[in-house]
């Protein structure tokens, strides 16, 4: 919401810097977005007035004049302009003066001429010609500057003389006085032969470009002077003659003012974000009624008076009818006959133009003024196009068509309210009018719709078409049915005030609604509870008042206005009372009342130690975005009927690449390698602790003081894990409640390339992570079967029975599809499982009192034969000495024999109660090497 | 022989305090002190002496005796002295030949943001909450105050699953209020960090996915004064003692009063440059007291009970700490970005 302080200021003057203004109003809730000087660019300029004019001695369309600008000697300025005359007030831009766009401007020579400054067109000064229509400039077919397209055929000759014909009845006749006939119009005296007589007229012509000398094409007939669309001549022709030049004012100014004010640049507008609630202060007077509580000033609100008298008896002209009641709460309507469609007065237009409305005719800007002004949005339109003077508002046909003033053909449906006559629609209730039954130059009879719609009705009505107006917006936000009425009067007014039209007596005024002021009960000591505040009763009803809260003592209440509808309760008036005390001086305090325990959830520890463990290995935490596009699912290589694939799909995605939601991270995190890949980065270790969204599989609720788990949470919490219980069956149950929510599960990725990752090294992070949660019974299995992985480095990692996660080389396949051409590892951990293994907290362990004894043994087995199997024999080889088995070496070469390996283990033999003897630790040695003999077919190197 | 002491005194001394070397040292220390040595020589003579003159000739010879071996003992230090002083000076190192690097993962920066604010509330009492993204409209927009027909509403702002607009991706963490006053007994102190949605292109300030962290706390007798406390003692830990903040009135469907906290703009001070868009200030996040029928909608009755809450923006607070000028890096995760934290 824009709004110019000029245009404030008739309602509530307030005289400060913007800067302070700003800060004032965004403190008391109107929050400002900037501030703009209409005239910041503009310096310098001030109005000169023509002296005289010479043609420039080096130039065929130039001229050398003298301006008065009211400071000493005239100024000498050459311009190419032919638009101006002697006597005529210009803007004229001083040396050294600056324009709109920073164009700067200083005296110079132009062919050799001094010229002191510049005269300014329109667009130079950053105006149009709807800012000032009468500026419009018509150019007459100057003959001297006639140039051929084809020099070989000139379609006048270049020694044309006046009396000589150009064709039928156009003749050539030279110009003798040209004088001023009002605001753009000239009397123009003109001369050529008849024969030999000399003859001669004076015309009146709209044409700006004549000077005395001049040959000009003379229309016998029409008594007109020839434009150039008269002769048929295209532009280059005469190059010249153009429809742009200086800015000749007709303004009530005098040699030396400053241009600003004079051009309306002399305005500030401020630039209001205005939160949904308040769309009262979507207006002029809703803003000057902020700022005038908020800087304690007057507020001079003013009633609209309508004369009236025009010819008729509105009733018999105009009849409404509102077949969907609930749709329009008011239905507000007047008359205007015998309309005169002209510019509106200038000091509309600048309003208008301060607030980012383009100025169009005087009746469709003075529904634009009221709209800004009121808030209440109007339309206007013809009235010969209603029909049988009948005006419905109902709900459009399914399928009805309908060609708004945008020139935009609609196919509407029964969501949409159409205003409409007896046969067809004339507007689109609230959104924009019908080009049917636009304002045109000829109309005579206007009807000023002021009405109040549903909200929601228009919104979406809006939104099905795509076409948010600033009616619309206004609308969708529930408007003050009261409003209708003034707003249409005070549109009358500016009718009366313009001498636009005469406007019929009364007014049709539909009401379905019923109005029920909203009454609250002053509570100053709940306000200051709420507030923390020490707020007395008569600064909160002061404030009241201020914002048109009627205020009574018996009984103790307010009423709040029709236009804050969004004033409900206490806590309502607490706000009110709060802006405008201020909201920094409600005093700091810290929390008092009953202590909370707060801290971290046993979950989110966990959460916080993977992380760390993620970190201490090297990898670095990543946030990758929960959708996907379904592609994906194929860049990972799932089968096209992996159920996996089953998710969540959003209805109206940003994209195809963002529209289901992920049921497994490894996309994201490949594709972050990739990038990463791409970028160049020569390595990259990454890991994220990210959800996972899959459909639930309905179920029947767990209890978790069912009987039945009392053993397990004993034994939990006998662990230090009380609450995990609680937390798993929370989780189950989740998963089993069929409430179209998903079940949101974490995955711990780990993915990796570089800097020496191979599956080893990932697996030593998978490791250290199972470590740090101090998880038990932890296996790897190979895993074939997961299609994203290579089929022979990837492994399940298992905490007794359950399968924690996944890890491995992805697939070269899949990696490619990424866009890498190396080896990538990833590990997918469940975040749910990874909390099922947590294990204890830690328990001191006596450090051993007595030596222990290392034995190195090879042992040469078939290839197929896994370390882990090794391992595994030598564990339960052992007679209860064995501590530690660490591998050392494995050993490939030909004395072993084809498919054959060496695997060396290092093995730590100790007694908690003795020390051993060499013979002690040879009897386990020796028990181990036989079961590995007997159960994976290895020998003693 | 009193002489002869003297000299092989005067000699041994001089010798050890000379000797170069450890083989040296070993061919004095057999001259002098071995069974065949000098002073071993002289000894033997002492069953020449007269019963009177022995005693005192004994106690000068054990004295040299002692005066040569410590000697010895000096010299045998000195030697192993200046061959570790060699050694040590052989195993010299060039110290600005780089460490052997240790790989070391960083926190994304704005999970770094976020761990800085879920310490600060959690050393004030708070729980921290996780809650479903995938939500109920429900619990999103009615039991909020935002109703049928609120503009956030709008398949033009929000990801909807179903076309009865039931379940959705949730646009803000304040859900987690609804879900906390459904579930947790009185008083309430929590905080609730996560994803939120809303259908923004990307750019270098949107992002369809980003992160918020909801505040809010139920009990007796609170106040907007102890909002605005808890609120400036948090911007005080983010971004240092002394940081100037201002509350602004502002609009939210849920809270009445509702306010946005400022900043200022620690670049400039509160002058007004480019990093706070002239304005002086920066905006930090929206709070209010919690709406009345909030309240009333999770069965609190608001006569009796009163409350807060706030909302920020994450990534706009990790960018604003870290200096980060363009959201998409937060998304992007390129390591030459992620190891800077």
């Amino acid at each position: 919401m824009n709004l110019s302080r000029k245009w404030l200021n008739e309602f509530v003057t307030i005289d400060i810097p913007d800067r302070e203004f700003a800060e004032a109003m965004t403190l008391s809730g109107s929050k400002v977005e900037g501030t703009t000087d209409l005239g910041a660019e503009i310096s310098n300029i001030v109005v000169g007035k023509i002296l005289s004019m010479e043609r420039h001695p080096d130039s065929d369309h130039m001229w050398v004049c003298r301006l008065d600008v009211g400071r000493g000697e005239p100024l000498q300025i050459v311009t190419g302009a032919w638009n101006i005359h002697v006597g005529d007030l210009v803007p004229v831009a001083l040396h050294n003066s600056t324009l709109p766009g920073g164009k700067r401007i200083e005296r110079g020579k132009l062919r050799g001429v001094l010229s002191d400054g510049m005269m300014c067109g329109l667009d130079e000064l950053g105006l149009d010609q709807r800012d000032f229509p009468y500026a419009v400039i018509t150019a007459a077919a100057i003959l001297g500057d006639y140039h051929p397209i084809d020099p070989a055929k000139p379609s006048i000759p270049a020694d044309i003389q006046p009396g000589d014909k150009v064709y039928g009845p156009v003749v050539c006749a030279g110009v003798g006085a040209v004088t001023s006939a009002g605001a753009g119009r000239w009397a123009c005296g003109l001369m050529w032969k008849e024969g030999e007589e000399p003859v001669g007229t004076t015309v009146e012509t709209e044409c700006q470009n004549l000077h005395s000398m001049d040959l000009v094409a003379f229309n016998t007939k029409t008594r007109t002077i020839c434009t150039l669309a008269d002769l048929r001549a295209e532009q280059r022709e005469f190059p010249h003659c153009i429809p742009d030049g200086i800015f000749v004012l007709h303004e009530d100014c005098k040699p030396g003012d400053d241009i600003k004010p004079v051009i309306g640049l002399d305005d500030h507008v401020v630039e209001f974000e205005i939160t949904p609630n308040r769309p009262d202060c979507l207006s002029v007077i809703g803003l000057a009624r902020e700022a005038a509580a908020t800087f304690d000033k007057p507020l001079a609100l003013h009633t609209p008076e309508v004369k009236g008298g025009a010819d008729g008896v509105l009733t018999d002209l105009l009849d409404v009818e509102t077949p969907d009641a609930d749709l329009v709460p008011r239905y507000t309507a007047r008359m205007v006959r015998n309309v005169k469609i002209a510019p509106s007065p200038k000091w509309m237009r600048e309003r208008l133009r301060a607030m980012g409305v383009r100025p169009i005719n005087n009746i469709v800007d003075i529904t634009n003024y009221v709209m800004l002004e009121y808030g209440q949005p109007m339309h206007a339109f013809d009235y010969r196009y209603v029909n049988g003077g009948k005006i419905i508002v109902r709900r459009a046909a399914e399928g009805e068509k309908l060609t708004t003033l945008d020139g935009k053909e609609h196919t509407l449906s029964a969501n949409h309210l159409v205003i409409a006559d007896e046969g067809r629609a004339v507007g689109l209730a609230g959104i924009m009018g019908g080009l049917n039954s636009e304002i045109v130059a000829d109309t005579a009879d206007v009807v000023f719709e002021s009405a109040c719609f549903d909200g929601t009705c228009i919104r979406k009505g809006a939104l099905a078409l795509g076409m948010r107006t600033e009616a619309s917006a206004k609308f969708e936000k529930g408007l003050d049915p009261m409003n209708t009425l003034p707003a249409v009067n005070r549109a009358c007014e500016l009718v009366e005030l313009l001498g636009a039209g005469e406007v019929v007596d009364g007014c049709i005024d539909i009401l379905n609604f019923v109005l029920r002021p909203v009454e609250l009960p002053v509570e100053p000591d709940k306000i200051n509870g709420l507030l923390g505040t020490d707020v007395s009763r008569e600064e909160m009803l002061s404030i009241l008042k201020k914002l048109g809260f009627l205020v009574e003592e018996e009984p103790d209440v307010v009423t709040v206005p029709s236009w804050r509808g969004d004033v409900r309760r206490m806590a309502d008036l607490a706000e009110e009372v709060a802006r405008f005390h201020g909201y920094n001086n409600i005093p700091n305090t810290l929390m008092r009342g009953q202590t909370t325990q707060g801290g971290w959830s046993p979950t989110q520890k966990v959460e916080n130690r993977l992380g760390e463990v993620c970190r201490a290995c090297g990898y670095s935490e990543i946030i990758t975005y929960s959708f996907i596009s379904p592609a994906a699912y194929d860049k990972i290589l799932w089968k096209p009927d992996d159920f996996h694939r089953k998710s969540f799909k959003i209805l109206n995605p940003l994209g195809e690449d963002t529209s289901i939601m992920r049921t497994s991270t490894l996309p994201s995190m490949l594709e972050v390698l990739g990038r990463n890949w791409n970028n160049r980065n020569r390595s990259a270790w990454l890991y994220e602790l990210g959800r996972i969204y899959m459909p639930k599989t309905p179920s029947e609720p767990m209890d978790a003081n069912d009987p039945a788990l009392a053993g397990s949470k004993a034994k939990l919490e006998g662990m230090g894990l009380a609450g995990l219980t609680e937390a798993v069956v929370d989780a189950v149950n989740d998963m089993g409640k069929d409430d179209g929510l998903a079940m949101e599960a974490q995955i711990l990725t780990l993915g990796a390339y570089g800097d020496g990752m191979d599956f080893f090294t990932l697996k030593g992070a998978v490791e250290a992570v199972l470590k740090a949660i101090r998880a038990k019974d932890v296996r790897f299995e190979p895993c074939a079967e997961d299609p994203s992985y290579h089929p022979g480095r990837c492994a399940y990692v298992y905490s007794g029975s359950d399968i924690v996660g996944v890890f491995g080389q992805i697939h070269p396949q899949a990696a490619a599809n990424f866009g890498v051409d190396g080896e990538l590892y990833c590990a997918e951990l469940s975040f749910d499982e990874l909390m099922m293994a947590c294990g204890p907290d830690p328990e001191y362990a006596p450090l051993p009192k007595f030596p222990a004894v290392t034995r190195d043994i090879a042992v040469v087995c078939d290839e197929a034969v896994s370390v882990g199997a090794l391992e595994a024999a030598i564990r339960r080889g052992a007679r209860g000495l064995l501590k530690e088995v660490s591998l050392f070496d494995i050993y490939r070469g030909k004395n072993l024999g084809e498919g054959k390996k060496s695997v060396a283990f290092s093995l730590v033999l100790r007694a908690d109660d003795r020390s051993l003897t060499g013979e002690e630790a040879d009897e386990d040695v020796k028990s181990i090497l036989e079961t590995l003999e007997k159960d994976c077919g290895a020998v003693l190197r | 022989m009193k002489e002869q002491l003297a000299k092989i005194r005067a000699e041994a001394l001089a010798a050890f305090d000379s000797v170069k070397d450890a083989a040296a040292l070993d061919e004095l220390r057999v001259k002098y002190l071995g069974k065949k040595g000098e002073l071993t020589a002289v000894l033997k003579q002492m069953g020449r002496l007269s019963a009177e003159e022995r005693p005192a000739m004994g106690q000068l010879a054990n004295e040299v005796r002692a005066a040569v071996e410590g000697a010895l003992e000096t010299a045998s230090h000195k030697l192993e002295e200046a061959a570790l002083e060699l050694k040590l000076k052989a195993e010299t190192v060039d110290v600005t030949i780089p460490g052997k690097s240790v790989r070391l993962g960083r926190r994304h920066p704005m999970n770094a943001a976020l761990e800085e604010i879920k310490e600060i509330f959690i050393g004030m009492g708070f729980t921290v909450l996780d809650g479903p993204e995938i939500e109920l409209a429900e619990l999103n927009f009615d039991r909020l105050n935002a109703e049928e027909g609120h503009p956030s509403r709008d398949w033009s702002d929000t990801f909807y699953f179903d076309t009865d607009e039931r379940v959705m991706l949730r646009s803000q963490t304040s859900p987690m209020q609804v879900r906390a006053m459904d579930s947790m007994p009185l008083p309430i102190r929590i905080i609730a960090p996560g994803r939120v949605y809303r259908k923004d292109e990307v750019d270098a300030t949107h992002s369809p996915m980003f992160h918020q962290v909801e505040g809010m706390v139920i009990d007796k007798n609170v106040t907007m004064a102890d909002l605005k406390g808890t609120l400036n003692l948090l911007a005080e830990q983010l971004f240092g003692a002394g940081t100037v903040t201002r509350f602004r009135p502002h609009h939210f469907p849920f809270t009445e009063p509702s306010c946005e906290m400022d900043v200022q703009c620690h670049k400039c001070g509160g002058a007004g440059c480019p990093t706070c868009k002239g304005e002086g200030w920066i905006e930090l996040l929206g709070a209010g007291m919690i709406h009345p029928h909030v309240l009333e909608m999770a069965g609190i009755d608001p006569d009796e009970w009163s409350g807060w809450a706030f909302g920020m923006g994450l990534e706009r607070t990790a960018m604003r700490r870290f200096k980060i000028a363009d959201l998409r890096l937060i998304f992007e995760n390129d390591v030459r970005f992620l190891e800077q934290f």
